[in-house]
């Protein structure tokens, strides 16, 4: 990583120190990452699980909208509901709402998977398409069930976007206020033991420092505190803009755009430097830009709740190398 | 830019059709480009303009500085237009899907009477349906937009669609109500409210959902959809009737998109679909493209001498730019800018370049230094989506 991307992560935007260590994200069982499209959630998830598991971790990264984006940061095959290991310590899962009914139904019930469930998961697709949360349930559900069985030290979800979520995590709530009795009822109540449990549980959201994405967190952030039980873990403020000048240097900086230095510039260099000066101009405000938004978030979001600052990355592509570089950038940022 | 056919711009687009769907994946600008194209056309069009928003985050109230937005629109005043620089030949108005109150609507419609409308909007399960879950986004905006154009009242209708989860959510939602009402699940399932006659092929199904929700739960269940059929006719005619309204030639798609991987991907998802179902594709808008000179080669191969060797540039500049060292380190640091931000631009253009559609109007938008708040912002986003 270049100089001036680390620089990014460390420009003094961290104010107060949290209350708790950021070290500790790591040590939750289920990390719940989220945050508007288009931001960079499953980059930052994969990092996360990636993390962990290059640090001795057993991992479980799930994706949750079967798009396929966790299979194209991993650089690995199609992902499914049955979980493979990708690298290693690090197994990957997409969600499949009916296999995961198969598989409630399969352990709770007793029922032979083989007889009889076609009709039965036909029926359960119709009722979810209408009847509230089923489908949510059986996401949340088969999360929950991962982290009981214990057979990871870490699942890290690659979640619904920020206008989701919360439903999602009011299903078991809902259902347990819907339904009266029955084993779904004795279900909902251990999930949502787990998801409330701040030891176990963390949400981690994911922004750029624009201002929907700002906007949106600071929005999630509140909503999850008043119509959840989960617990805000970290806030990933991806795609951080190195910043260009030191202290006195812009003035220098302006001196070189004057056109009699640009002449002179040009004849030393042989080549045309104007569009050199424009992209810096344009790095400039760029950076200026998103710095008012990174201040209103640190100031609209709890300061108990840490912030990561993980650095833009000029790079050809998306694949394995950026999620190892994010990687890397939140590794410093929890301080490893 | 070759326009071989008849719409062949989008000012062309916004002055012949009557609704405008944007389509694209989330964080492209979906938003802001559906609100910057109904300024637009009111500002230069004339008539009377409508921007639906459907999305749940108050995001377009923020860019058109309208304190709040519901369900009824609000007609951004024409005071802001002479703010913006842009009197405005037109209105613009702008609204916002309140989706529980869109379902309460429909449900007041369609139920055979006042009493069977009440039971339904005070049962449980529905109050899920209609407000907590974002299924029902989807149905519901289609529904809102066809109610619209239906009234009358608008020229043009430029409608923002909600994230989904997949693309086509939103495009077959009228599909699958129609579906859902003729389904033999439904009839299944709220039969045993009516007759308790359980038919052998759904035995199985009661068993186990008995043990699992318990009998109460699918009670509730069976009589919220026995109750949610007595809508049917109603809701069956409708659905097609919307669906008749997306294919309909006066309906065009605009698919947003920016030129990272991911969203471009879910671009081309959108287009295919878009076309498969014989709907119009109007135009594909490309976000936040950066500026063209970072691609200029000769300046690559400046900074590249000013990044590797600044001393012959810095002892060429005259006395009085600065400490020889720290004008070295700007000079350095530029160069080294540059030089990353051209492997993004570069990676952008060959995106740009492998892009296949089937449309005559690709409209590329330039990074925007600054971020669009205001209807100034809107109009000058639009300006660079008219040329």
């Amino acid at each position: 990583m270049s100089k001036s991307a680390v620089r990014a992560t460390t420009a003094g935007w961290a104010s107060a120190p949290p209350s708790r260590t950021v070290g500790d994200l790591l040590d939750r069982k289920l990390l719940l990452v989220t945050g508007k499209g288009g931001v960079g959630k499953t980059t930052v998830a994969a990092s996360l699980a990636l993390l962990a598991s290059q640090r001795g971790m057993r991992t479980l990264a799930c994706e949750v909208d079967a798009k396929g984006s966790l299979a194209s940061v991993f650089e690995t095959g199609p992902t499914s509901f049955a979980e493979r290991e990708v690298q290693p310590r690090l197994w990957a899962m997409t969600m499949d709402t009916e296999a995961s009914l198969k598989e409630y139904l399969a352990l709770q019930l007793r029922i032979p998977v083989a007889t009889r469930i076609g009709p039965l998961a036909r029926m359960f697709d119709f009722v979810a398409t209408a009847a509230p949360g089923v489908r949510e349930i059986l996401t949340i559900g088969k999360l929950a069930y991962e982290v009981r069985q214990g057979r990871y030290d870490l699942v890290v979800v690659d979640g619904a976007a920020t206008g989701h979520v919360v439903g999602q995590l009011a299903a078991p709530q809902a259902i347990n206020e819907l339904v009266q009795v029955g084993i779904v009822r004795e279900q909902t109540r251990w999930m949502l033991d787990i998801l409330s449990d701040p030891a176990q549980t963390g949400m981690v959201i994911v922004a750029t420092p624009d201002e929907m994405p700002v906007n949106e967190t600071i929005e999630l952030a509140a909503r999850l505190r008043s119509e959840t039980t989960v617990d805000l873990a970290a806030v990933v403020v991806n795609r951080v803009l190195p910043e260009l000048f030191g202290r006195g240097e812009e003035a220098i900086f302006e001196r070189l755009a004057h056109p009699d230095a640009l002449a002179d510039l040009r004849k030393a260099v042989g080549d045309d430097v104007g569009p050199i000066v424009d992209a810096a101009r344009l790095a400039v405000t760029l950076r200026r830009t998103r710095a008012g938004h990174i201040e209103r978030l640190r100031a609209d979001v709890d300061p108990a709740v840490p912030m990561l600052y993980v650095p833009y990355l000029f790079l050809r592509s998306h694949g394995l190398r950026a999620t190892h570089q994010v990687s890397e950038a939140l590794a410093a940022e929890l301080g490893y | 830019m070759d326009r071989p056919r008849g719409q062949a711009s989008i000012e062309q687009l916004l002055a012949a059709k009557e609704i405008v769907v944007t389509c694209g994946s989330g964080g492209v600008g979906k938003t802001t480009t559906a609100a910057a194209l109904a300024a637009m056309a009111a500002a230069r069009h004339g008539g009377k303009v409508l921007v639906l928003t459907v999305d749940p985050a108050r995001r377009l109230a923020d860019a058109l500085g309208v304190q709040a937005l519901g369900n009824d629109a609000r007609r951004v005043p024409a005071s802001a237009f002479v703010d913006a620089g842009h009197p405005a030949r037109g209105e613009l108005w702008a609204a916002q899907l309140d989706t529980k109150q869109s379902w309460d609507d429909l449900v007041r419609e369609h139920a055979p009477d006042r009493r069977t409308a009440r039971r339904i909007l005070d049962n449980k399960l529905y109050e899920n349906i209609s407000g907590r879950f974002v299924q029902s986004h989807e149905y519901i905006a289609m529904e809102r937009l066809y109610d619209l154009h239906n009234e009358g009242s608008y020229d043009l209708i430029v409608v923002d669609t909600p994230p989904t989860r997949n693309a086509l959510d939103f495009l077959e939602a009228p599909e699958r109500m129609a579906e859902f009402f003729s389904s033999r699940f439904l009839r299944v399932l709220t039969a045993p409210a009516r007759s308790r006659v359980v038919s052998f092929a759904s035995k199985p199904f009661f068993t186990v959902a008995d043990r699992v929700l318990g009998s109460q739960f699918l009670q509730d269940i069976a009589e919220f959809f026995s109750l949610f059929q007595t809508m049917a006719p109603g809701f069956v005619e409708r659905a097609n009737a919307v669906s008749r309204l997306l294919r309909d030639n006066r309906t065009t798609y605009v698919v947003v998109s920016t030129l990272e991987a991911a969203p471009l991907h879910e671009a081309e998802v959108f287009v295919e679909a878009i076309t498969a179902k014989g709907f119009h594709l109007g135009a594909v808008v490309l976000n936040r493209v950066l500026p063209s000179y970072l691609l200029d080669e000769r300046a690559g191969l400046a900074a590249g001498v000013l990044a590797d060797d600044p001393s012959a540039a810095t002892a060429a500049l005259a006395n009085g730019t600065g400490d020889e060292a720290q004008v070295a380190r700007v000079l350095t640091e530029i160069a080294e800018s540059f030089l990353r931000f051209q492997v993004v631009a570069q990676r952008e253009a060959e995106q740009r370049s492998e892009l296949s559609v089937a449309t005559d109007v690709v409209a590329p938008v330039p990074y925007f230094e600054t971020d669009i708040c205001d209807l100034a912002g809107l109009l000058r986003l639009g300006e660079q989506l008219w040329t």
